[in-house]
Formats: structure tokens, sequence, C-alpha cells
């Protein structure tokens, strides 16, 4: 059994009077994808925020590499390896894809390595490497999400978090993106995916926790849910 | 003809100080959509800074650049400490509130600045005793320009060029922009969101304390309440040029300060003030959002 890297014990989330996590546990080993799977308004983008210091959660832990981060601020959390592509992608509109992609690396001063993972980034995502120059805003969907993930990367992070990176893209352009979080995932990143789209998010994922209205309703291994008639039937359409 | 270019020489050195008060007004306004009323008493507080500098060194007995440099240095310092404890004090604790209360309270923190001001240095106006010498007048093709409008032409330019150069070349400006676009994803780049904030307060700050300096150089007589009118036209100027917009707050000063000293040189200068709400009527009229400004959507 591997490491945890991420762990969630019993953590709720409120956002005013609405209580959008209801004591949810859950743990993420070190390089594999976790997957979090659910319904429209499960909590999936709310148990992303709790991890990245987004929000802070009204009770229960939430440990990283076996310390507490609860409360901890989003831009400490990068510094401690966080690295989250949020949902609608977050890029600066107004800036160049290259500026997108610097303030990524933000706290990071190792000018030679930034280059190196910039590189890395192109080679991830070549059609990223031709639009630099380009205002992020102007981009395709898609392309605006290559961005926003290679951006996360550019943090160097130890755990990348990906909020629906699928949403409102072209069948071929997931399948690419998908294939790129494979592969970010094999060079040894441990990776949380929320994904609406659960067929395509348990294909790839080692471990999986369904949400369902701010429960996990359901977790474990990606490929055991997958054959689950009660999983197919609620979550995969059939 | 001459007379008119004398009329616009004029009024770019007087719209060049409209425009350091109104990029203060228009970058707290990009990264907190917050219209910071005080900051035209920060301005008054730059020229009192200088004042009280000036005296305690002696400084108008040396008049020259070395003094200059040396007001507008302690100016500028003071007021980016005076635009940190605003923000930090004033508008932090209310960054979770309503637009509205933040809203009073600039205009209290306004009104606690012109009233301190007024205990603290008395009500009467004060002369601030020149730190450069007008000297000679120069001519070119019958305009006639002196030192001070040079040097407050010169200062301008090179503290707009180094605020664009903060803004578009550097880290910090990098995220003062990414902050400004969103908090929350700024944060999630790794950028210390309240930190850039307070450097965004300051380096407003600091300018409007260049522009009391400068004002005071040209204007010698300086009071507790000298930042009303100044700043309100600062802050239109703001407007005018698309509130938000650096660019467009340098625009929208030149155009105030050029319009004014036309009315003052061919109609009267009583209309000086009126002008500016004139100004203010028919831009908000024809276009809303300002010159460069965007038209963004109001948020629901
Ligand atoms: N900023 C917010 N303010 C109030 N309620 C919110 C906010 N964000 C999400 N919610 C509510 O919390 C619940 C979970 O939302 P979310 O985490 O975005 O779901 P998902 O990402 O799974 O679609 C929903 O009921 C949603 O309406
Ligand atoms: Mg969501």
């Amino acid at each position: 059994m591997s490491e945890t890297l991420l762990e969630f014990k019993n953590v709720n989330v409120h956002y005013g009077a609405i209580h959008a996590l209801k004591g949810v546990s859950f743990q993420a080993k070190k390089g594999e994808i976790l997957t979090l799977i659910g319904a429209n308004g499960a909590g999936k983008s709310t148990t992303l925020r709790a991890m990245s210091g987004m929000l802070k959660p009204s009770s229960g832990e939430v440990l990283f590499k076996g310390k507490r981060i609860d409360g901890t601020r989003a831009d400490h959390l990068v510094a401690m390896g966080i690295g989250h592509a949020p949902e609608g992608r977050g890029i600066f509109a107004n800036m160049t894809v290259e500026e997108n992609l610097t303030l990524g690396a933000y706290l990071r001063k190792d000018k030679q390595e930034i280059q190196k993972d910039l590189e890395h980034v192109y080679e991830l995502f070549p059609r990223v490497k031709e639009r630099l120059w380009q205002v992020a805003g102007t981009l395709s969907g898609g392309e605006q999400q290559m961005v926003a993930i290679g951006r996360a990367l550019m943090s160097r992070p130890e755990i990348l978090l990906l909020d629906e990176p699928s949403l409102g893209l072209a069948p071929q352009i997931i399948e690419k993106i998908f294939e790129i979080i494979v592969k970010v995932n094999k060079e040894g990143m441990t990776i949380v995916l929320v994904e609406q789209n659960a067929l395509l998010a348990l294909e790839i994922a080692h471990h999986a926790v369904v949400l369902e209205t701010g429960s996990a309703h359901t977790q474990g291994k990606a490929s055991e849910l997958l054959a689950s008639d009660t999983i197919r039937k609620a979550y995969l359409g059939e | 003809m001459t007379e008119f270019i004398q009329h616009l020489v004029n009024g770019l050195g007087l719209g060049s100080m409209y425009a350091l008060i109104a990029l203060g007004y228009t970058m707290v306004f990009g990264i907190l959509q917050l219209i910071n009323f005080a900051h035209s008493d920060v301005y008054m507080l730059g020229a009192f800074f200088g004042y009280y500098v000036s005296k305690f060194f002696n400084l108008s007995l040396h008049p020259g650049y070395g003094s200059l440099s040396a007001a507008l240095l302690c100016s500028m310092v003071g007021c980016a400490i005076v635009g940190f404890f605003i923000e930090r004090f004033a508008y932090r604790p209310l960054r979770k509130s309503p637009r509205i209360n933040v809203l009073i309270t600039a205009v209290g923190v306004s009104l606690f600045l012109e009233f301190g001001g007024q205990l603290l240095f008395g009500a009467d106006p004060k002369y601030f005793a020149p730190l450069l010498e007008p000297g000679e007048p120069i001519f070119i093709g019958g305009v006639q320009l002196n030192r001070i409008q040079l040097i407050v032409l010169g200062v301008s330019l090179a503290l707009m060029l180094g605020l664009q150069f903060i803004i578009f070349k550097t880290k910090i400006g990098r995220a003062m922009r990414a902050v400004s676009f969103s908090h929350t994803n700024a944060a999630l780049m790794g950028i210390p969101v309240d930190f850039v904030i307070s450097f965004t307060f300051m380096l407003g700050s600091a300018l409007a304390g260049a522009a009391g300096i400068l004002v005071a150089l040209t204007y010698p007589k300086i009071d507790p309440l000298m930042g009303m009118m100044f700043g309100l036209k600062a802050f239109v100027a703001a407007v005018v040029g698309g509130i938000g917009n650096v660019t467009g707050a340098v625009i929208g000063a030149l155009i105030m300060g050029v319009a004014e000293s036309m009315v003052i040189g061919y109609l009267a200068s009583t209309y000086r003030d009126a002008l500016a709400f004139a100004i203010l009527i028919i831009i908000l009229l024809f276009r809303p959002a300002g010159i460069l400004g965007k038209n963004v959507k109001e948020k629901v």
C-alpha cells in the first residue's frame, strides 16, 4: 500500500446556510489518480476548494503529507505543493498565454528549472506553444483548458487538482486532454480529477469517490466501480 | 496660435498633476472595485509632508534639485505609509462587507484626514516656500515655459513611465494585474493577494504624494482641504478615462488639464471648476464606461 498524500477526515463545508459537504472522508494515495464523480451540485468543486485553501471547512480535518492544512491560505498551499486548475479554468483572460504560464511559477525562483518546466508544458501541449503571445481570452475552450493545466504544473506541485477539464469541449479535445492527464500521472504526479463525465474519469482513475448531495456515497477502486451495476445505473446512464 | 499652444502647454502641466492622483484612484478601483475617497487627502498630506520636511531641514534656504528631490522622496514615502495604514485598518476589515459599507468608510476616512489635518496643521493656508527657483523663462517659438513647469512635466512623465514599467514589466506588476482580474485565481497562483493590495495602495499613494509636492511647487499655498477640489477633478479624470484603466487615467487627466487651461485662457477662470463636472456629465451621457473603459455588464 502506497502512502497517503492527502486526506479528508469528516469534512464539513457550509456556504452560509447551505451545507455543501456533509462529513466527507477519503484519501488520495501518492502517485494515483483519484477521481471525484457525482451529479451537478454534489459538492465536487467544493471538495477541491477545501483542498486548495479557497475555502475553509466549518469542521473536520484536511491533511496534506500528514499536516493539517484546513484554514491555510491558498498561496501558502501552492508553496506546499498543491496545484489547482479550478472550475471554469480561471484563465487571466487579459494576459498573454506566456504571462499566464509564468504566473503559475510565481513563487519559484529557480529560473533554469522554470524554463525546463515550460519546455515540458510545451511538449505536453504543442498548441499552447504556438499561442504563447496570444491574449489568453481569445483562445478556444480546449486551448484555455490546456493553459490552465499547464499553468498549474508550472508551480511544480506534488498534487494536481483538476476541476472538470472536459467541460464544454469537443470529444477529440477531451480525449487529448485525458491522454495528457494519464501521461502526467505516469511521470509521477498525484492527481485528483473532478468529473461529471464519470465513465471517462473511471477509465483512467485508480480510485474513485462518488459524491451525492455533499456526502461520499461510495468509494473504492475505479475498476470495481466501473463494474458495479448500481454505479453504472446511477452515473453512467445505463 | 501661439496663445493656443501656450494654453495647451499649461494644460498639459496641470493635467500631468491630475494624472498622478488619478492613477491612484484607478489602480485601487481596478484591484478592489473601491472608490477610495481618502485618496485626495493623501495627496494633501503629501504637500504637508513636504512642507514640514522642508521646514525642519530648512530646505527652502537652499533651493535646488537636491532639496526638491529630498522633499519629493520623503513625501512619497510618507504617503505610501499612510496609504498602507488606510487599507490595512479601514478597508481590509470590510473586504467581505457590502459595497455601501466600504463606500461610507471611504468617505469617513476622507473626512477624518481633512478635519484631522485642520486640527493638526491648522485650518489657515500655509505658504510652502519654493524648493526650486522658477529661473529665467525659456521661450520656444513664442511659448513661454519656466523651470518649474518643466520639472512638473518631467517628474510626472518619469513617474508615469516608472509606473508603466512596474505594472507591465515586473513580477509584482504582473501580480497586480492578476489580482485585479480575480482575487481567488491569483491566490491559486501562489500570489499573496493581501500583500499585492497593500502594495497597490502604497504605489498609488506615493504618486499622490509626488503630486502634492509638484502642486505646491506650482501653487505654494497649501491647506488641509486642498485635496477636495483638486482630488475630485483627478477622480473625474479617472472616470473620464475609464476607471480601472491606467492609460485611461492619464488620458482623462490630460484632457481635464488642457480643457481647464483653455477655459481659463479663453473664457474665465471662474468656470474652471464647473468644467470638470460638465466633462463628467458629457462622458456619463455618451460613454458611461469612460474613454478606454470596457462596457462591463453590471454583475448580478
Ligand atoms: N459560492 C457558493 N455560494 C453558495 N452556494 C454554493 C457556492 N458554490 C457552491 N454552492 C452550492 O454548494 C453545493 C455544491 O456545489 P459544487 O461543489 O459547486 O458542486 P459540483 O462541483 O459537484 O457541481 C451546491 O448545492 C451549490 O449550489
Ligand atoms: Mg463543479
